[in-house]
C-alpha cells in the first residue's frame, strides 16, 4: 500500500477545509510533552516549547479525547437519558445523571413534590462528600502530603496512605465510603444510578434507611473536618506551600460563574447562576435557556476541546486574563467567589477564614481551589445531615406522574467541578431530537490553559525539564479537577484535512503529500 | 512474603467509572496494596507516564486491567504497548469488553458527530469552520498534535489477545472486592473466560416469581418508566417495564431492580450468547402476548438498536462490520 | 449487474421443509439462491443466527414456520412472530437493510409456494445487489 493510499485509510477524506491548510513540518522550537498528564479523570497533554536559551516561549493545555453524546442520544426516550448519559463520566458519576433529570421534568412539563425534590438533593449532596474526596486525597494532596518534587512512583494516593499511615487512610476511605453507600441507596448503584425519573425519584425511604442515613452523615461532617484539618496541617501552615498558594505564578485573573439561592448563599442542586468579571462586578444573572445569552464557545484546531467565554463582555478576544477580559471559569473557586455565604454553620466559618486569609475579593490563586473543595466537601456533609432529619425524607409522595410533554427541557446544576448545563429538545412523544451539553471543565479551559502557559514560564528555566518541575506545571491544573471525559463528550470527525511536506537533507520540499 | 502482584490501570475511551469501582473497595482497597504494587495508572491515578511505560520490559506487569473501548489511535497503540508488557490483561466493564454506551456513537456517521459538535450545537461560535486537526503548525512555530479518531470503536479483545473479561457498567465495588479475592489466590477459571458468578439478574433479583412458585405470565401491555409507577415485589417485566434481567449476569446483586428501576444490561450476557442485543430481543419478544405488545413495544421506544445494543454495540460482529462501511 | 444471491433459509421441520421436499417432487423451479437449514421449529430460531449470516456475507435470511394454528409446539411460530417483528426494526436501525430479511409462513403442502416465494426473494436480492459487508474493513481477529 502507497504511502498515500495509508494516509487515506488513517485519515480518510477530509471535510472541505473552510481555513488555510497549517502544513505540518519539523520545527526549529524544542517541544517537551507531557503526555499523558496525570492524576484527573480524561485524556489530555501539555506540550511546552522552549526557545534557544530554553525558556519556556509557550505551553498548550490539549484535551485528547471525546465520544459524540450529544448526537447519539438523539431517538431515545427522555426517561432513559439521565442514566445513559451518566456514562459521560464515572467520576463525575452524578452530575450528568442529575442535570438530564432536571432537563427530564422540563421535558414532561412535570416538577417533583418536595419529597421527591429532597431525596434528590440527599442523593447529590452525599456525591458532593465522595467526589471531592477523591479529588482531594486521591488527587490533588499527594502533591502536597507527597511533595511536589518526589518519587513520580510514590506522588500518588498509595504514597499519601503511606505517608499518612494505613489506619488514617483506612479511616478517611472508610467515612468516604459511607457517602458512596449513602447514593447507592438512593441511587440504586454505587456509580452510574439509575432512580430518576422525570417528575421524582423511584426510590422511597423507609425508617430504617433514613436512621442508617442519618448515621452516616454524622461520619460524613467528621470527614469534611478532618479533611480541612489535613489541609490546614499540611498546606496553610507550611510556608513554602503558602508561597506558592499566594503566588503569581499560580495566579490567573479571569471572571467565575456558579450558583446562588435567594439568599445568595451556595447551593448545588438548584439555583440561580450568577456571572462575575475578574474585577468582581456582576454581570447578569440565568436560568435555563437563557444561558445562551450569556456563553458562547470557540473552536481551535489543536484540542478537542472547545473554549466557552462570557459574551456579554464582548466578542472572542482570545485567551487572555486581567480587567477587560471575557474568559471566566467555575468549580469551588468561581463559587467561594461569587456567593455571599455557606447555607450550613460549620462550613460558613471556614468560608469566613477563607476569604480573611485572601484579603481582596474575588480570589484568584488557583491553588485555593484545593481549599475551598475541602469547605464544599464539609457543606455538602452538613447538608446530608440536615436532609436525612427532615421529616418529609421518609414520605412516600416522591413521584409526580406527567401528563404531558412540552417538547423542550434545561437541566443547570452545580456540579463539584462547576456549572453543568444539559438542553434537550424531544418530539411530542418524548423522543429526543437534539442535545446540547455545556460541561464544567469546559468553562475552565482558556483558564486552564492561561494557568499553564504561566507556570511553565516561571518553573522552567535555562532548559531544566527535570520531572519535578513538568510537575510543578501538571500542578497548575490539577486544581481546576479536570474531567475531560465529561468536557469532550461530543464527538468530531477526526477527518482532518492534512498536508505533509517532506524534506531533503539541504532542507528542500522533495514531496508533498494531501488527502485533499 | 511472596512478591507483590505488580499491577496496571489503564484507562483508555471510557469514563474511569471502572476505575472508581477499585477506589470504591474502600478501607478494602489499603488491605489490596498489601499484596498490589500499583506500577501504572494512568491517567487517573499515578504519575506513571507513557514513556515509562513503554520503557518497561516485556511481561514486567504480572496483572493489567483496561477500562474503557477504543475509539481513537492513542488508544490502540496504549493497548497494544500494555499488552505487551503485561502477563495478564483483563477487558474490565461493559466498554472493555462490549463496547459500552459510547459505542453507539457507531450508528451515526462521522459528519453527523462532528457537525453537532463543532458546527450546530446551540452555543457554538465557529465563523471561519474550524475543526480539530490531528497536526497543526500553530503561528508558523508551535507544533501540535491530538489522537487521530478511529472509524469505528473496537473492544479491547477485537484488537489484542485477552486472558479475562469482566462486565458491569462499572463493576460493583462488592464484586471488584471478590475478584481481587479470586486473583490473589490464583483460584480463576481458564483463559478467556468472564470473571463472573455465573448467574443472570433474574436468578439474584427478589422479585423473580419463582420464588414464591408463581408462574410467569406473558406481557399484555408495555410501559415506559414514566407510565406508572410499579410494584415494588413483583417482576418489572411482568408488570410490562422492559427488564433485560433474564439474560444478563447478576453480578452486581440485582442493583437497580432495588430502586423499582429495570436492568438494562450492564453486566453483560450470561454464558452462551454471541449476539447479546439479539438475544435480548429474543427474550423480551418471547415474553409477550402476542403480535401487538410486539407492535406498542416498538411504537413506545423508538430506535430498537440504541435499546438493546445499549452496551454491546461493538461486540456484535454484524454491527462492528456496518459501522466500519458506514459513510464517512 | 446481476449476480447469484446466496441466502441461508432456517425451514421449520414440521412445515416449511416438508413444502421446500413438496416442491421438489412436484418439479416446481426456483433459482439455487437457497440453502435451507432445518430447525424444529421457527422458534427456534434466534436473531442471533440472522446476525451471524448476514455478517458472515449472506445477501438473504429467510426464517419460514407453520401459519398460525398449525405449530406442531402450539406457540412457537407466534414466538417467531413477536421476535423478528421487532428484530427486522433493530436490524434497520443499525443500519443493514432490513428488505435482506424475511419472515414467511408456509406449509408442508405448498410446494408451489415455497418456489415463488425463493423466486421473488432472489429477484429483490440482484436488485438490491450483494451485501455490502462481503469483505468488509472491521478490525479481526
Amino acid at each position: 500500500m502507497g504511502i498515500f493510499e495509508a494516509l487515506k485509510k488513517k485519515f480518510g477524506f477530509g471535510l472541505e477545509p473552510s481555513v488555510p491548510v497549517l502544513t505540518a513540518r519539523s520545527s526549529t522550537m524544542k517541544k517537551i510533552e507531557i503526555n499523558p498528564i496525570t492524576r484527573l479523570e480524561g485524556h489530555g497533554k501539555i506540550a511546552i516549547f522552549l526557545d534557544d536559551d530554553g525558556n519556556v516561549d509557550d505551553a498548550f493545555f490539549q484535551t485528547v479525547e471525546f465520544r459524540g453524546f450529544e448526537k447519539f442520544l438523539q431517538g431515545m426516550p427522555m426517561e432513559e437519558v439521565p442514566r445513559t448519559v451518566s456514562t459521560v463520566c464515572g467520576v463525575c458519576r452524578g452530575v450528568h445523571f442529575t442535570a438530564a433529570m432536571k432537563a427530564s421534568d422540563g421535558v414532561f412539563g412535570v416538577t417533583p413534590p418536595p419529597a421527591g425534590r429532597k431525596l434528590r438533593e440527599l442523593f447529590f449532596n452525599a456525591h458532593y462528600v465522595e467526589d471531592h474526596s477523591v479529588i482531594l486525597y486521591a488527587l490533588g494532596l499527594p502533591d502536597f502530603v507527597v511533595g511536589p518534587e518526589s518519587n513520580p512512583a510514590e506522588r500518588n494516593v498509595v504514597g499519601l496512605i503511606n505517608a499518612v499511615g494505613a489506619d488514617v487512610g483506612r479511616e478517611v476511605l472508610r467515612r468516604r465510603g459511607l457517602a458512596v453507600k449513602i447514593f447507592e441507596l438512593l441511587g440504586g448503584k454505587p456509580n452510574h444510578p439509575v432512580a430518576a425519573i422525570p417528575g421524582g425519584w423511584s426510590k422511597q425511604l423507609n425508617e430504617e434507611e433514613r436512621r442508617q442515613i442519618e448515621e452516616w452523615s454524622k461520619e460524613l461532617v467528621g470527614l469534611g473536618e478532618l479533611t480541612l484539618k489535613v489541609f490546614a496541617d499540611v498546606v496553610l501552615k507550611n510556608d513554602k506551600y503558602m508561597e506558592l498558594v499566594t503566588g503569581d505564578m499560580y495566579r490567573v485573573e479571569v471572571g467565575y460563574m456558579g450558583s446562588v439561592d435567594a439568599q445568595d448563599r451556595i447551593t448545588y442542586y438548584d439555583g440561580t447562576q450568577k456571572v462575575i468579571d475578574s474585577q468582581g462586578a456582576v454581570i447578569g444573572t440565568f436560568q435555563g435557556k437563557e444561558y445562551l445569552d450569556f456563553i458562547s464557545e470557540r473552536v481551535q484546531p489543536w484540542t478537542y476541546l472547545k473554549f466557552p467565554y462570557q459574551k456579554k463582555i464582548g466578542d472572542w478576544k482570545g485567551m487572555v486574563e486581567g480587567p477587560g477580559t471575557n474568559i471566566y471559569c467555575v468549580g469551588p473557586l468561581a463559587r467561594m467567589n461569587v456567593v455571599k455565604g455557606m447555607d450550613t454553620p460549620l462550613a460558613q466559618q471556614h468560608f469566613e477564614q477563607f476569604h480573611a486569609t485572601f484579603g481582596a475579593r474575588p480570589v484568584h490563586n488557583i491553588l485555593a481551589y484545593h481549599w475551598a473543595r475541602a469547605i464544599e466537601l464539609l457543606n455538602a456533609a452538613e447538608k446530608c445531615l440536615q436532609l436525612s432529619r427532615d421529616p418529609e425524607i421518609t414520605s412516600k409522595d416522591t413521584w409526580n406522574k406527567p401528563t404531558t410533554c412540552t417538547g423542550e427541557g434545561v437541566g443547570i446544576i452545580e456540579a463539584p467541578r462547576g456549572t453543568l448545563i444539559h438542553h434537550y429538545l424531544t418530539d411530542g412523544k418524548g423522543m429526543v431530537t437534539d442535545a446540547n451539553l455545556i460541561v464544567a471543565t469546559t468553562h475552565n479551559n482558556a483558564p486552564i490553559n492561561l494557568a499553564v502557559k504561566k507556570a511553565a514560564k516561571h518553573f522552567i528555566k535555562n532548559g531544566n525539564v527535570a520531572q519535578g518541575m513538568l510537575n510543578y506545571v501538571e500542578m497548575a491544573f490539577r486544581p481546576y479537577d479536570l474531567c475531560l471525559a465529561c468536557a469532550t463528550h461530543t464527538l468530531t470527525n477526526g477527518q482532518s484535512p492534512l498536508a505533509v511536506d517532506i524534506f531533503d537533507s539541504s532542507g528542500n520540499v522533495y514531496k508533498t503529500l494531501k488527502n485533499f | 512474603m511472596a512478591d507483590k502482584v505488580k499491577t496496571a490501570f489503564l484507562l483508555a475511551g471510557g469514563c474511569a467509572g471502572c476505575e472508581m469501582s477499585v477506589v470504591d473497595l474502600s478501607e478494602g482497597l489499603v488491605d489490596a496494596l498489601d499484596a498490589l504494587e500499583i506500577v501504572f495508572w494512568a491517567p487517573t491515578v499515578a504519575d506513571v507516564k507513557y514513556k515509562d511505560l513503554e520503557d518497561m520490559p516485556d511481561k514486567f506487569i504480572d496483572l493489567a486491567f483496561v477500562d474503557g473501548m477504543i475509539r481513537n489511535s492513542e488508544n490502540l497503540h496504549t493497548v497494544q504497548v500494555l499488552r505487551r508488557k503485561s502477563k495478564i490483561l483483563v477487558a474490565f466493564g461493559a466498554c472493555a469488553t462490549l463496547g459500552g454506551i459510547a459505542a453507539l456513537g457507531d450508528l451515526h456517521t462521522k459528519e453527523e458527530l462532528f457537525s453537532q459538535a463543532y458546527k450546530t450545537s446551540f452555543s457554538t461560535d465557529n465563523p471561519d469552520g474550524v475543526f480539530p486537526t490531528p497536526e497543526v503548525l500553530l503561528d508558523g512555530k508551535y507544533n501540535l498534535t491530538i489522537p487521530t479518531f478511529l472509524d469505528q470503536c473496537s473492544t479491547i479483545d477485537q484488537v489484542v489477545e485477552v486472558e479475562y473479561y469482566v462486565g458491569g457498567c462499572p463493576p460493583h465495588p462488592a464484586f471488584v472486592g471478590k475478584l481481587v479475592g479470586a486473583i490473589l489466590s490464583g483460584n480463576l477459571p481458564p483463559a478467556g473466560s468472564w470473571l463472573t458468578g455465573g448467574k443472570a439478574v433474574c436468578d439474584i433479583c427478589k422479585r423473580n416469581p419463582a420464588l414464591t412458585g408463581q408462574e410467569r405470565l406473558p406481557v399484555g401491555e408495555i410501559k415506559r418508566t414514566i407510565d406508572g409507577r410499579p410494584d415494588f415485589d413483583k417482576c418489572l417485566l411482568q408488570q410490562g417495564y422492559m427488564c433485560f434481567g433474564p439474560v444478563t449476569q447478576g453480578d452486581c446483586g440485582a442493583s437497580c431492580l432495588n430502586v423499582n428501576i429495570p436492568c438494562r444490561g450492564c453486566g453483560g450476557p450470561i454464558p452462551g450468547i454471541k449476539d447479546f442485543g439479539a438475544r435480548c430481543v429474543s427474550t423480551l419478544a418471547s415474553s409477550m402476548a402476542n403480535d401487538a405488545v410486539a407492535e406498542q413495544f416498538i411504537e413506545k421506544y423508538n430506535n430498537m438498536a440504541k435499546m438493546f445494543y445499549r452496551y454491546s454495540h461493538t461486540a456484535s460482529k454484524l454491527n462492528h462490520k456496518i459501522a466500519g462501511m458506514k459513510e464517512k | 449487474m446481476s449476480y447469484n444471491p446466496n441466502i441461508v433459509g432456517f425451514a421449520c421441520q414440521w412445515c416449511t421443509y416438508a413444502g421446500a421436499d413438496l416442491a421438489g417432487n412436484l418439479r416446481a423451479k426456483y433459482p439455487p439462491s437457497i440453502k435451507l437449514i432445518k430447525v424444529p421449529c421457527s422458534g427456534r430460531v434466534e436473531p442471533e443466527y440472522v446476525m451471524e449470516a448476514f455478517a458472515q456475507g449472506a445477501d438473504g435470511v429467510l426464517i419460514g414456520g407453520c401459519h398460525f394454528g398449525d405449530c406442531h409446539y402450539k406457540t412457537g411460530n407466534h414466538k417467531t412472530s413477536q421476535r423478528m417483528k421487532i428484530f427486522a426494526k433493530m436490524l434497520a436501525d443499525t443500519g443493514f437493510d432490513a428488505k435482506r430479511f424475511r419472515l414467511e409462513w408456509i406449509s408442508g403442502a405448498e410446494g408451489y409456494r415455497f418456489a415463488e416465494v425463493v423466486e421473488e426473494f432472489t429477484k429483490e436480492l440482484q436488485e438490491l445487489g450483494p451485501n455490502p459487508l462481503k469483505g468488509g474493513t472491521g478490525h479481526g481477529r
